[in-house]
Order: structure tokens, then sequence, then C-alpha cells
């Protein structure tokens, strides 16, 4: 069996972003990136798989800037065999990004393909879900548990009510939760070795799919300020401020 | 063009955050139909047709839309759709999981967790974790929108009397099978639309000391939400989870006790109307969103907490 994962380039997750002044975005120069956080999760998924005897190759794929090689390299650093970077400028909406998926899915014909739930940046929670439309493949989103059985998914996703248990025929779509696994760490050596596997690039505007944005940004702002609150000393003055000045209870 | 609404339900009745769906959806244009599809869910398509905001209801069934797979939802919506300039449903796990499905389909970009409708093709959403405000435009002549439920009134649940309308079913998507669900059954009021929410973090230190978050929720009728780091250590279950990924709440109170206020967590509360902090940590990021923060010793604090509500003799709403 054979596992794509796509990773996602975004400014890290301990980062306190900031909006542009001239409100067109937010800073990214000079601001660290790190891999989608679920992401992780979807390579360490993968890798542990393989690492079970059940998987043969794990491929990882970015889409984005030059940069996001170094996203693919992480990929690399934790077990992935090789990766892919699809080469794409200015802002990319996850329709063209599972349009894009689509054709390296074609090209790969991969049985499983992983990725993380949701973006951190801008949360859009569509790439997934998209993909598996587009390739009218099962999907198993916000996936906490996955076991594979008789060449069968079973799937533990995380809803709002609780928990749901699908199983799915492979080729699928899986979408993890950032309570799937623990992703590990690269060591040193593996990271050295990840230098070495090989990524291979291609051009978005070569793939022959409209990434054109089809949504136009017409600002980003900083949300309003809750006004500064107070520290109370006791627990009294705060039930005491509860009851008679904020009149919650 | 009038607006296809897609009701959430468990077959018998309505979610109630399809009642929110609603409004945002009336915000768009007042021509909102609604789609059901279920299987044996008469009850729930009465109950939707009651909303005075919707028009026409549409009635889908079959026995595989029991459990609400995507995979046979979505080609339902997609053959709607040509009477309809935008399909809304609530940035839930069902909104979330269904809607991308239905707008690959239409080859549209979705406009994802909506606050805010400014023009029926103009919207706000809040980006990296609500840290940001982006107002959209979509080009795209259909919409798909999902829309955050608590930026949003309930419309009034009574009073209507829409045309039920049926339609046929499409055909079962075989390839996934819905296996069970486990739902956590709770006579508490939903963490989604509690008027008081009291939330335990990685300070509880196990699960077992949640029992002085359950104690003080007890009293204060409230109900019981959690960090991510609370919910990866085992200490609750993952539907009680406040965040960026887990549920966004905006309750009248909002109490965190043992919780530090990562970026992540404050996404999921930090539009409630009063914060209270509690934790032992003077620094922790919690405190620059409270409105009142004590900084205490969460085991000393809580049971001094239920005293005083004791004292108080509160009369629970």
């Amino acid at each position: 069996m054979k596992i794509l994962v796509a990773v996602k380039r975004v400014i890290d997750y301990n980062v306190q972003i900031r909006v542009k002044e001239d409100n067109t975005g937010v800073v990214t120069d000079n601001v660290k990136m790190s891999t989608n956080p679920p992401d992780d999760n979807a390579i360490e998924e993968a890798v542990k798989i393989k690492e079970s005897g059940k998987a043969t190759e794990v491929v990882a794929v970015s889409i984005g800037e030059e940069k996001a090689q170094e996203t693919v390299r992480k990929a690399l650093a934790v077990g992935a065999d090789r990766g892919i970077l699809v080469k794409t400028d200015g802002i990319i909406e996850p329709l063209a990004v599972s349009k894009l998926l689509q054709k390296i899915v074609e090209k790969e014909k991969p049985d499983l393909v992983f990725m993380g739930k949701q973006a951190i940046d801008d949360d859009c929670n569509q790439t997934g879900q998209m993909l598996s439309a587009l390739l009218n493949w099962p999907q198993a989103t916000f996936a906490s548990k996955i076991e594979i059985k008789d060449g069968k998914l079973e799937v533990t996703r995380e809803i709002d009510e609780g928990l749901e248990t699908i199983e799915i025929n492979v080729p699928a779509i899986v979408t993890c939760d950032l309570r799937l696994n623990e992703p590990r760490y690269a060591s040193l050596p593996n990271i050295m070795k990840a230098k070495k596997k090989p990524i291979e690039q291609l051009n978005a505007s070569d793939l022959g799919v409209d990434i054109n944005p089809r949504i136009e940004q017409v600002k980003v702002e900083e949300p309003p300020k809750r006004k500064a609150g107070i520290k109370v000393s006791s627990v009294a003055e705060l039930v005491q401020k509860l009851k008679n000045e904020a009149k919650v209870i | 063009m009038s607006v296809l609404l897609i009701a959430e339900h468990n077959n018998k009745e309505l979610k109630s955050f399809t009642l929110n769906a609603s409004t945002a959806a009336s915000k768009i244009d007042n021509d909102v139909h609604a789609v059901i599809i279920g299987h044996n869910c008469d009850e729930a398509a009465k109950a939707l047709s009651e909303l005075p905001l919707i028009k026409k209801v549409i009635q889908v069934e079959a026995a595989h839309y029991e459990n609400f797979v995507a995979e046979n939802f979505a080609p339902v919506i997609v053959k709607l759709a040509e009477n309809y300039s935008h399909i809304v449903s609530s940035a839930n796990t069902f909104g979330k999981n269904l809607m991308p499905r239905i707008a690959a389909a239409l080859d549209t970009s979705q406009i994802s967790d909506i606050i805010k409708v400014i023009a029926p093709d103009t919207f706000l959403r809040p980006i990296y974790a609500g840290n940001a405000f982006a107002t959209v435009k979509s080009k795209d002549a259909k919409k798909c929108v999902t829309i955050r439920p608590t930026s949003f009134d309930p419309c009034e649940s009574s009073g209507g009397s829409a045309p039920i309308e049926k339609a046929d079913p499409g055909e079962e998507f075989v390839k996934t099978k819905f296996i069970k669900r486990e739902e956590v059954k709770s006579d508490r009021p939903e963490l989604g639309t509690a008027r008081v929410v009291v939330s335990g973090g990685r300070g509880m230190q196990s699960g077992d000391n949640f029992k002085l978050i359950t104690s003080l929720a007890d009293k204060l009728n409230a109900a019981i939400g959690a960090s991510r780091a609370a919910v990866d250590a085992g200490y609750i279950s993952n539907d009680h989870q406040v965040g960026q990924t887990g549920k966004v709440v905006v309750p009248d109170l909002y109490i965190a006790v043992g919780i530090s206020g990562a970026i992540q967590h404050l996404a999921g509360m930090k539009e409630s109307k009063v914060i209270v902090a509690i934790n032992k940590d003077g620094e922790a990021p919690i405190f620059s969103v409270a409105d009142y923060g004590l900084e205490a010793d969460l085991f000393e604090a809580v049971p001094q907490f239920l005293e005083e509500l004791n004292k108080l003799n509160t009369i629970q709403k």
C-alpha cells in the first residue's frame, strides 16, 4: 500500500500573528514557519503504518512557495520516503489545492491520502473533503484512530456529539485530528539522511488546472479588543462581582 | 435566487444550530428553503416547516441517509443546487464534513465559518484562530457558506407552516459504511448553547479532579468544557474540547479553571460575555482575556467558590 501525505507550511502555532498595517493580510516576513500541526499527525500515522509493514511507501507532497520545500524535508526526516513540491505563488484556495492534489493522485496512484483536518492559518477545513469529492473516494474526516482491517480502514472520527466509527474502502482520504497520535521528533541522523531523499519539483501552472482565486480578500483586520479585566483578591470578591457587577449568577 | 439551508437533525428532532443557521441564511436572502435528508425523519421535517424563516422544506428520505454520511448527502444537495444561489450549513462537524464535498462538486470555492453576512457575496470570517478577521468576497456564481452558529441568534422555532415537498433520494455510496456513534449523554446544557460554561485544563492534574469542575457546573447549571491539554491527557472526553479545532462557545459566563490560555484555546472562548480565570500562575495568558482573574490554587478556590455559591443560595436558571 502506498500513502500520499499532504503537508502545508504555515506560521508556527506559537507565534502571535500581527495584521499588516495596510490590512492586506498578516505579517509573514521574518516569522517562524512550521508544518501545520495536524499534518504532522498525518505524516506520523503514515510512517507508523509503514513501520508496521502495512504500507510500502510514504510520499509527502506540499503545495506552496519554494520554501515549502522545508516542510517536505521535515516530513522526509520523520520517515517519508520521498517528496513532491508543487510550486505556486500567492493565495491558493483549498479548491485549487484539491485540484492540484487530484493531479498528483492520478500520477502517483496512492491507496490512501492523509492530511491534517484543518490548516491553522486560514482555518478552512475543506481540502480533504474536496479532494475526496473530486476523486469520488470515501472520506474519513477528523480521524482520531485508524485501523487497517482486510484492506479496509476502520476510522474513529471526532464529532461534536462524541465519537463516530466508519468503515471505508481503499482508496480513501483521511483527514487527521491532533489526537490521532503523538508526532515524533526527527533525530539528527534522520535529518541528515532526509537531505539525500529526493524531492520532485513541479510547477502548478504545468498541471493544467485553474488555480485562480475565486474569493477576493477585501481586507484583514484585528479583531475587536476585549476591555482589560481586573484581578480579584478572593473567591468572596469574585462571587460578589459576578453577582452584583456582571450580574451573571 | 433563493438560499438552500441544510438542516441538521437526528431523524427525530432538529439540532439546535439549525435555528442559528436559518438566521444566518435569512441575512443573505429572505427566500430561504431548507433541505432535510434522513430516514424516518417526518417529525424533524415538521419541526423545520414550523420555523417562520423557512419558506419551503424539501425532504429526502432513504435508509442510507439514517447516519448522515457525507458521501450520500452531497449528491442530493448538488442536484438541488441548480435552483439556488447559496448553500448554507453550520460550521460544526456535520457541516464541516459535508459542505466541501458539495462545493468541490459545484466547482465553488467555499467560504467557511462566517461570523457576519456583510452582503450576499461578502462575509466576515475569523482566521488564525480568531486573531484576525478577514472580509472576503466570493466571485463564484454559486456560493457555499458555512456559518459559525454562536455568531447568529437562533430563529423562532414555531409559528411557521412552510410546505413540505418530497424529493427523490440518490443512490447509496457503498464504499463508506457507518458502524457506530458513541454519544455522551448528559442532562446538562449543551456546550455550544449553554449560558454558563465551566472549563478545566491541565491544571486539574487528573480526570478524578474534574469532579470539582462537575460540582461547580452542577451549581451553576453549566456545561462542562475543557482545554485540549485536558482532553489529550485523558481527563475528559473530546466532545468537551473548546478551542480552534474544538468547539466555539459564547456563553454569558465562561469560567476557566487551571487553563493557561494558549492561543488555540482562546480562539474557542474569547467572545464569551464575561470570562473568569482561576489559575495559580499570575502570568498565564488566560488573564489577558479575563474580566475577573483570580490568582489562586484551584484546589482551594473551587471548593470556596462552591461554598460562596451555597451562601448566595443562587436560584438556578
